[in-house]
């Protein structure tokens, strides 16, 4: 039990390091944009401008700054939005809401297709339903998540009018999952085919196939059981592709969510709304990361702590 | 001849007593000849190629990528029009050369091919908006788009090689302290202190890049490469560093050093060519991913600076005509899916055929 203990905290530690990493390259990468926050067209006074510097900080040096910014992201203060003038936090948490509904109920279908696809592919190998799927996740990872958005939105919205453009009052959400979900599903099939052939040929299949166990059984509990671990690995990652690729999905399905505001506040060149969401999304995917690592440690004993 | 009666009963060795001189013949010149190796020795690499070329979707993946690189070479020299201007007639600027459908003429080239009797070279892909030869376009978005990927691949396996095999070489103290610090790198979200850095260095490096050679290139893709260089190296040092761990604790390595090689000998004749195989194929495969990550900060509007345009650039262009232009989405968007695909197809191809434990 010790050694789960300490792995784990070994592997928060990481977490919080990476946390901190981002968030400095984030905060001095930003002091590096010339110009600060008042320096307009429009002249303000020396003893004004003095006044605003020390109203926000900005007199102190600039790891100080960074202190004061953490203690207040810790407090729940992420600032105010540079173009709009009001409080970023409710604003994150407003719109994350509706990205990660939509991240959510892509990783879920990306998982349970994945899985069902890459086993059908494994028990079929080399006959015609392996071939198709092989093809199909071929293709789907060669497609950018934006190419797909755009395409779907094409055919299906503009040309067919099978499915309304989103608005708010009338949400459809099928469109835009199934482009954040196609990359992720081919890879998870991909990875379940591999790792279920691995575990087909394992020498405890062919006991539990000597010792009589129906084929149902030995395919669901032993095979896929053992074949599902390289899947957990994928859950990390997965996370940070779906939060990146809702970036542009949500830009073009015009849904707005996390993503669209990322997009609107590089547009606007709203630095402190950059600066929080980045570190937002960072901090999520830090933590998704983190969790996928402990659970895969925790469910594969054979893994060694080293 | 006397049956191999054996000694024992299950036993190989055969009874000798039973023979005698006249049971060993000896073999005729033409029997030897029977017994030389008729085919000549195959090396690793050509033992690979075999196995590659017998891999129809790698083949027609080079095919493709063969077509692809060498119509983008050609096709500047022999299209007339340029990927930044407008299109003019007789030295004046055509205004009513925009959104033109593929294959049709304005209204002044119309007039000047009349007049003159000569025939203009035909606009493949139509116009852009701004009366841009579209196809034009397209040839150099696909150059841009496929030398940023290979020069941030070589980045990539540059750095990484490096870093790599300094720490699976020396290993102890110093490997111990290189892995922590490409965990701590392998654990930041890169695609946000992409995006991060592109914007900053966008506002930063514009000025100081201005006159220069790489100005041409936008301060964005420049940000790029310094992104890949700090980055994306992470994954392929790990990679070098866990091939030259296994291939160092090998029993030919340790047969090797036992009759006295020296170290740079195994190196040589060991460690490098076990790599190569993994090597080259990491390399092939972080080709198209980073076309994906250039398209994609294009699509962000993060991309190469204008006039200069990407595969990602145009298709965003198009995003803004898209239900009167469908085609000059679906075109960019056709050719990033075939280059990937075919580098994609090509990567697993090398992979099978060069390496098996990969498999």
């Amino acid at each position: 039990m010790g050694k789960y203990v300490s792995y784990i905290l070994k592997r928060v530690i990481l977490a919080i390091l990476s946390i901190i990493i981002v968030s400095a390259i984030t905060f001095f990468v930003m002091e590096l944009i010339p110009g600060g926050p008042f320096n307009k067209e429009k002249a303000t006074s020396a003893e004004a401008q003095k006044v605003l510097e020390q109203r926000y900080n900005l007199d102190k040096p600039v790891l100080q700054q960074y202190a004061i910014y953490m203690s207040n992201i810790v407090k729940g203060d992420w600032g105010v939005s540079l173009k709009t003038g009001r409080e970023i936090w409710p604003d994150i948490t407003s719109k994350f809401y509706v990205s990660a509904k939509l991240g959510l109920m892509a990783a879920v279908l990306a998982i349970i297709f994945g899985i069902i696809l890459g086993s059908i592919a494994a028990l079929t190998r080399n006959r015609w339903p392996d071939r198709t799927i092989v093809f199909l996740t071929t293709l789907g990872t060669a497609m950018p998540s934006f190419v797909l958005a755009t395409l779907l939105l094409l055919v299906f919205c503009m040309k067919l009018g099978m499915f309304p453009v989103w608005s708010a009052n009338n949400p459809n959400y099928t469109l835009p999952i199934i482009a954040l979900c196609v990359y992720p599903t081919a890879y998870i099939t991909r990875l379940t085919k591999t790792s279920m052939l691995d575990a087909l040929n394992q020498d405890f299949i062919r006991t539990a196939k000597a010792k009589g166990v129906t084929q149902n059984k030995l395919i669901f509990v032993h095979a896929l059981r053992n074949a599902l671990i390289p899947v957990v690995t994928y859950v990390g990652p997965m996370i940070a592709y779906i939060l990146t690729g809702s970036m542009v999905v949500e830009n073009i399905f015009t849904i707005g969510g996390l993503g669209t505001a990322f997009v609107q506040s590089i547009t606007n060149r709203d630095y402190t709304t950059i600066m929080a969401i980045t570190i937002f999304l960072a901090i999520l995917m830090v933590i998704a990361n983190m969790l996928t690592d402990i659970a895969y440690k925790l469910i594969d004993p054979r893994i060694n702590f080293e | 001849m006397p049956s191999l009666d054996k000694k024992q009963f299950l036993s190989a060795q055969v009874d000798l007593s039973k023979f005698n001189d006249a049971s060993f013949e000896k073999a005729t010149d033409e029997e030897k000849k029977q017994q030389d190796v008729m085919g000549e020795s195959t090396t690793f690499f050509k033992d690979g190629m075999r196995r590659l070329r017998k891999n129809p979707f790698a083949m027609g993946s080079i095919v493709v990528l063969a077509l692809i690189i060498l119509i983008i070479l050609v096709a500047p020299h022999i299209c007339p029009y340029s990927y930044s201007q407008m299109i003019s007639v007789n030295g004046c600027r055509d205004k009513s050369s925009a959104n033109l459908a593929p294959f049709q003429y304005s209204e002044m080239e119309q007039d000047y091919i009349e007049k003159t009797g000569k025939s203009l070279f035909p606009h493949i892909f139509g116009t852009d908006s701004l009366g841009r030869d579209y196809f034009i376009r397209v040839i150099y978005g696909t150059r841009v788009s496929l030398s940023v990927g290979i020069v941030a691949a070589l980045m990539v396996l540059i750095i990484g090689l490096i870093y790599g095999s300094i720490a699976g070489y020396f290993g102890g103290t110093l490997d111990l302290i290189m892995m922590r610090i490409v965990d701590i790198i392998y654990s930041l979200p890169d695609m946000l202190i992409i995006i991060l850095l592109s914007v900053v260095l966008q506002e930063t490096l514009t000025p100081v890049l201005k006159g220069t050679v790489f100005s041409k290139l936008g301060a964005n893709m420049i940000s790029m490469f310094i992104v890949f260089g700090l980055l994306y190296w992470v994954g392929m040092a790990r990679l070098i560093r866990g091939q030259i761990l296994s291939i160092k604790n090998n029993e030919y390595v340790l047969a090797a050093r036992c009759i006295g090689t020296k170290s740079s000998r195994i190196l040589r004749k060991h460690i490098i060519p076990n790599c190569l195989s993994v090597i080259i194929i990491t390399t092939a495969l972080q080709v198209p991913s980073a076309i994906f990550t250039e398209s994609y900060l294009s699509f962000l509007g993060l991309g190469v600076a204008d006039p200069l345009t990407s595969l990602g650039s145009l298709a965003n262009e198009a995003r803004g005509a898209l239900q009167s232009y469908p085609y000059r989405l679906v075109i960019p968007a056709v050719v990033i899916c075939l280059i990937v695909l075919a580098l994609n197809l090509l990567g697993d191809g090398l992979r099978d055929a060069f390496d098996s434990k990969l498999n």
